[in-house]
This record gives structure tokens, sequence and C-alpha cells, in this order.
């Protein structure tokens, strides 16, 4: 049998019954497609989400009050940052001490009640320092940010974020020179953050940013700092910065070599392999959902094979009689399945393709198709159009040529 | 060409229903013999066409076909017999119905590995003219076509591989007594003016007297073997 009869049989058999063939490559088309779309989805989402992270700087270090949870099994751990280990003075030994920095910037947060121009809100009041606006990529819509004098002579002014502006003076207003009072203690508004989007409980743009002196004194009480950030020089740097830190906390905290450490490191590379796979996890599911409807195309490629070799028993039968070898046959009914296969893989692709662009298109959701997943549907769509068709295959060619020749 | 001897074929062998249909079968067929298998239903006729048509085996007894010893012969190598050596027409004509006529015609060629591609069509073409199909038809659909068109088509289907022997399996059965005619005299046509050797299996005494010898055989025994010295004619009117 030559490959030129192999394809001409197949397309005569599968054209010979084009409904039943075109729903068959339905079933695959959708396997794949959704494989592709959901997993381009999947990938979107990842993207977008380590593309977030990123914007916040690839180059900041951030330490924390307290010791990593994953370091111990000690009975009760406290949750990084709650204990009160980190002093403004850890951040002047860094900044101090430690090269290849370009920004050091403490920071104290705690929720407290604010009252202006008869409104009332709750939000969070940030302990700041000159720096903390180019270590954290903040910009001002209007208006000027805490300058280190202020810090250091325990000014009582507020830089507010937008949401919160709004709240307490009413929308876009310019609240430039207004009073806040918080504690009972007055402030005036120097500026007005961008506005950065998100919503809800602690959004970037519900805050209000204050020296970081003055929080200490006035509202915290207390020399304590929630975070350090630290804005290292070059990228390459991070490995060496982030063990310097350590090095240097563990000297001023008086922490033997081999202790255990009151403080937790992160670099930026931590969060977004944190978040990454979070989003993986996202993708995978997705994933191993359309992977389902794939397998179900699969099931129906099987199941036109079964029908089909019942119902050409007798053609099985002629054919064998005419000289076919159980071999020929297998590769007959072989080829119809990955035919239909590889049909509906590449229809399915393309379907998957276009949905996700649509989907790009038209929604928030940012899609992203990769090779891997078109590589990945169309490997098991072929695979399982070669195992699915070769039990039917196998059927057909063992059938004996008399047996199938009376088959009525 | 054909010799066998002390054919036996045995069905569930070991069980209850074990049941012998062919005991002790001997005969031998000539090169240019045509011959007829008569027997009615359950006598072992189809059992023996099976067996001499290479698409069963016997339980014992010997077959040579051509100087192949059929019994020694792999799966493989027999459906390279029946490719080659061997044409079937069957009572149900078994067409492939969405197909052409010169699409079923060369079906057998698919599986030959011998003739080449460019020369299938014009095979095809002599096989239907010396089945008698008129050209007009050969781009039909085989659905499209009467009964004994079709198995005129078959009959062509048979030749098309210049088999040494072409067996033929009850052919009128599903025709009028009119067409069943012109295809046994399309069979004797082929023996007498192009020399194939036919065996036309066969349960009604008339269709047998075309043939020139005629094989008797009843529940599982031949009973008779005898020459026919003046096959009945067909007179064509048409």
């Amino acid at each position: 049998m030559h490959f030129s009869d192999l394809s001409n049989e197949t397309y005569a058999a599968l054209v010979g019954n084009k409904v039943r063939s075109s729903l068959t490559i339905l079933g695959i088309v959708i396997g794949i497609g959704s494989v592709i779309a959901m997993i381009s989805i999947g990938q979107g989402a990842q993207e977008s989400v380590e593309d977030s992270i990123e914007s916040i700087g690839s180059n900041l270090l951030m330490v924390y009050p307290g010791a990593s949870r994953t370091t111990g099994m000690r009975g009760v751990s406290q949750g990084a940052g709650s204990a009160e280990t980190l002093t403004t003075e850890d951040a002047d030994a860094v900044s101090s001490s430690i090269q290849g920095i370009s920004g050091v910037a403490p920071e104290v947060s705690t929720r407290v009640q604010i009252v202006a121009n008869g409104n009332n809100t709750n939000t969070s009041v940030v302990g700041v320092t000159d720096t903390y606006a180019d270590v954290r990529n903040i910009t001002l819509d209007t208006g000027s940010f805490i300058t280190a004098s202020q810090t250091k002579g325990y000014a009582k002014v507020a830089v507010l974020g937008p949401t919160t502006r709004d709240d307490l003076f009413g929308e876009n207003t310019d609240a430039i020179g207004q009073k806040i009072r918080m504690n009972g203690v007055i402030f005036t508004v120097i500026g007005i953050l961008t506005e950065e989007g998100g919503t809800g409980f602690g959004s970037a743009d519900d805050r209000i940013l204050i020296p970081l002196s003055t929080e200490q004194q006035y509202i915290t009480g207390s020399k304590a700092i929630n975070t350090l950030y630290i804005k290292v020089a070059e990228d390459a740097d991070m490995d060496t910065v982030q063990s310097n830190v350590t090095d240097v906390l563990m000297k001023t905290h008086n922490i033997a070599d081999g202790g255990t450490a009151d403080f937790t490191v992160y670099n930026q590379a931590d969060i977004v392999e944190t978040a990454s796979s979070v989003t993986g996890t996202f993708t995978l599911l997705l994933g191993a959902v359309a992977g389902i409807s794939l397998l179900v195309g699969g099931i129906g490629i099987m199941n036109m094979m079964l029908t089909t070799v019942t119902e050409r028993t007798r053609e099985i039968g002629l054919r064998k009689a005419l000289g076919a070898k159980n071999k020929e046959i297998t590769f007959q009914f072989l080829a119809e399945a990955v035919a239909l296969t590889t049909i509906g893989g590449v229809i399915g692709i393309i379907f998957g393709w276009g949905t996700s662009t649509i989907i790009g298109a038209v929604s928030d959701l940012s899609t992203s198709v990769t090779l891997s997943p078109i590589l990945l549907a169309f490997g098991v769509s072929a695979t399982i159009g070669i195992i699915f068709g070769w039990y039917p295959a196998r059927k057909a060619s063992r059938l004996s040529p008399i047996e199938a020749l009376r088959y009525e | 060409m054909i010799s066998c001897a002390n054919l036996v074929k045995t069905y569930n062998i070991g069980k209850d229903n074990e049941l012998t249909v062919l005991h002790d079968v001997s005969f031998s067929v000539d090169t240019g013999e045509f011959v007829a298998i008569i027997g009615t239903s359950g006598s072992g006729k189809s059992t023996l066409m099976h067996i001499l048509g290479a698409l069963d085996r016997p339980t014992s007894g010997s077959y040579v076909l051509n100087n192949h010893d059929m019994l020694a012969l792999s799966d493989d190598e027999l459906a390279d017999i029946r490719g080659r050596n061997i044409g079937f027409v069957f009572q149900s004509f078994n067409l492939l119905s969405r197909a052409t006529v010169l699409r079923n015609v060369m079906l057998p060629l698919i599986y030959d590995n011998v003739v080449p591609v460019q020369e299938r069509h014009a095979r095809a073409e002599q096989a239907l003219h010396a089945a008698g199909l008129p050209e007009d038809r050969w781009d039909h659909l085989s659905n499209q076509l009467s009964g004994g068109q079709m198995q005129r088509v078959a009959i062509a289907r048979a030749l098309v591989n210049n088999p040494s022997i072409i067996f033929a399996d009850e052919p009128t059965g599903n025709l009028d007594s009119k067409t069943g005619e012109i295809v046994l005299d399309t069979f004797q046509k082929l023996n007498e003016e192009h020399g194939h050797t036919i065996i036309l299996i066969t349960h009604e005494r008339y269709v047998a007297e075309h043939a020139s010898r005629i094989i008797e055989i009843k529940d599982g025994h031949i009973v008779s073997d005898s020459q026919n010295a003046t096959p009945r004619r067909v007179h064509m009117t048409s």
C-alpha cells in the first residue's frame, strides 16, 4: 500500500461521512482551543502580576521585624511584621555602613481616625522620610513631598492619597494648605499623591504620609518601624547587599552568628516568585479544566472510530478478501483517527488563538499566547488520536474475513 | 492448479457443539476449467470455497494452489495470495457504495504492491471491458447502478489483478433470472475466450449447468464429480 493510497482512502472515508467527521473534529477543536485560550489567560495574568510587582522596583529589599516563619518550629510564632524589633537606628546603621545602596526608607504604619472639614475617615497613616518617594517610586500629583528637615523637625505636615483627599475634602478639590486632625494633633496638607489604581483595604491611594519622626512622637509613641525598604543601586548586587544587610542588623541587634534573627529580609525576586507560583497554579487549574475537554474530544474520536469499525465490518472483510493485510487495515483506521486529530488540532489552535486575542481585546484580562501550550495541546491531541484510534484499528484488523463478510 | 486432499473442517473443536462441515474432501482442478460446486444450504460448499479462496484454513488435510502449500503459509502470505492469484465475486456484490466504478475496480491494486500506480487505470479499463460494463457507467457511483451492472463491476474487480482463479459465490443469487443469465454468460466468455479458471458455487442446478464440470457436495462429502459436455448456453437477444 502506497502512502498516496493511504491518504486517498482516508480522505474518501472521512468525506464519506461528513457530518460525523466534522462533529468529531469539533470535539477536538473545542478541546485544543480551550486549552490554548485558558492557558493564555493564565499566562497573561501571570505576566501582569509580575509586571505590577516589577513596577514597584525590581531592586528593592524589604526588612520586616520578627523572624521568618519558615525557619523554625517554635511553638507560637509571631507573624513577620508584628514584632517591634526594628527601629530607626537600624535604618541609620544600614544606610551608613553598607555600600551599593541608593536609598533607605523606613516606614511605620498604623490606622488612625482622621477628622477634617467636618468629615471623618479611618485610614492608614504612614510615617516616612524624604527618601521614601525615591525608594518606593512615588510621585506627587500636586504639592510637595516630605523633606529631610521636616522629618528632623517633627513637622506636622501630611501628604494625602487621592482617595483620602476625596473622602475628606470632596472629589478633586485642592486640599493643599488645609488642616486635618489626627489623635488630637493638627497637620497641614502639603501634597497629594498621584493616583495609582487599586481598590479596597490597603489601597495605595487611600493613605496619609507624614514624617516618620512625627508619627513616632505623636501617634505610635515608639521608636519601632514596620518595614525598612532598601533600594539597591545595581541589580547584580542584590544578593551581596542582602547578606550585608543581614550581617549589619545581626550586629546591631547583638545576635551571635548562628542565632535566630529577629528580623526578616525579603527581596523583590522572592515576592515575584511567590506571586508567580500563585498565578502558575491558577494557570495549571485553567489548563486542567481545558485538558478535560481535550480528553472528552479524544474519547469522541474513539467513539467515532469504534462505530466506524462496526459499520464498515463488511468493507473490512472485503478488503481482506482482496488482499489487505492486518497491518494495512490497522494503518487505514489509524490514519483516519490521526487525520481527525490533526485537522481538529490545527483549527483548534487558530480558534484558541483567536479566542484569546478577542478576550484580550474586549476585556480587562490580558492574554498571552505562547508556543508551549500550542505544542502541548497539539502533542496531547496527536497522542490521543493515536492511542484512541489504535484500539478500534486493532479491533478492525483482527476481524476474520469470513465473519466480516457475513456481517449484517 | 488446485489440488486438495482429505480436507476436513471442524468448528468449535472440543466443545459441546462441535460440528464437522467437511469430511475428507479431495479433488483437483486444472488451469482453464469452469467448475460449478453445487449443494444445498448447509452442505459445506461455502466452507469449501472459503478454504479454497484462502479466507479460512482447514482443520486437517492438504491444499496446494499454484504450487503453494497453503497450510504452511502465514496470514500475511495468504493475504498476498488472495491479492495476486485469486479473484472473488460475491452474492451481494460488496462494492464500496460511495465510490465510483473505477475506484471499486482498482481497489485490489492498492493492496497488491505489484502493479505500478500508473498502470492501474489501464488495468481497470481492461477488466471493465472484459466484464462487459458499458464505458458510460465507469464514472458513476456504484450505488447508482442496477444489480446486473453492480455484479459486472464486481467481476471486473475480481479480474483486475489478473488472478489465476476466480471464485464466484452464488453470483446470481441477488439477480433476476435475465440479469443472472447475462452474468453467467460473462463467466462463460471469461473462461472460453480469456482462459480464466473459474469456480462457481451455487445451490441451483440450472446455474451449475453453465459450467463444464459439476461437483456436487452433500453433508460435507463430494457425492458426484462429472464433466458437463454440453454447458447450457445463454441466448442473448440484445
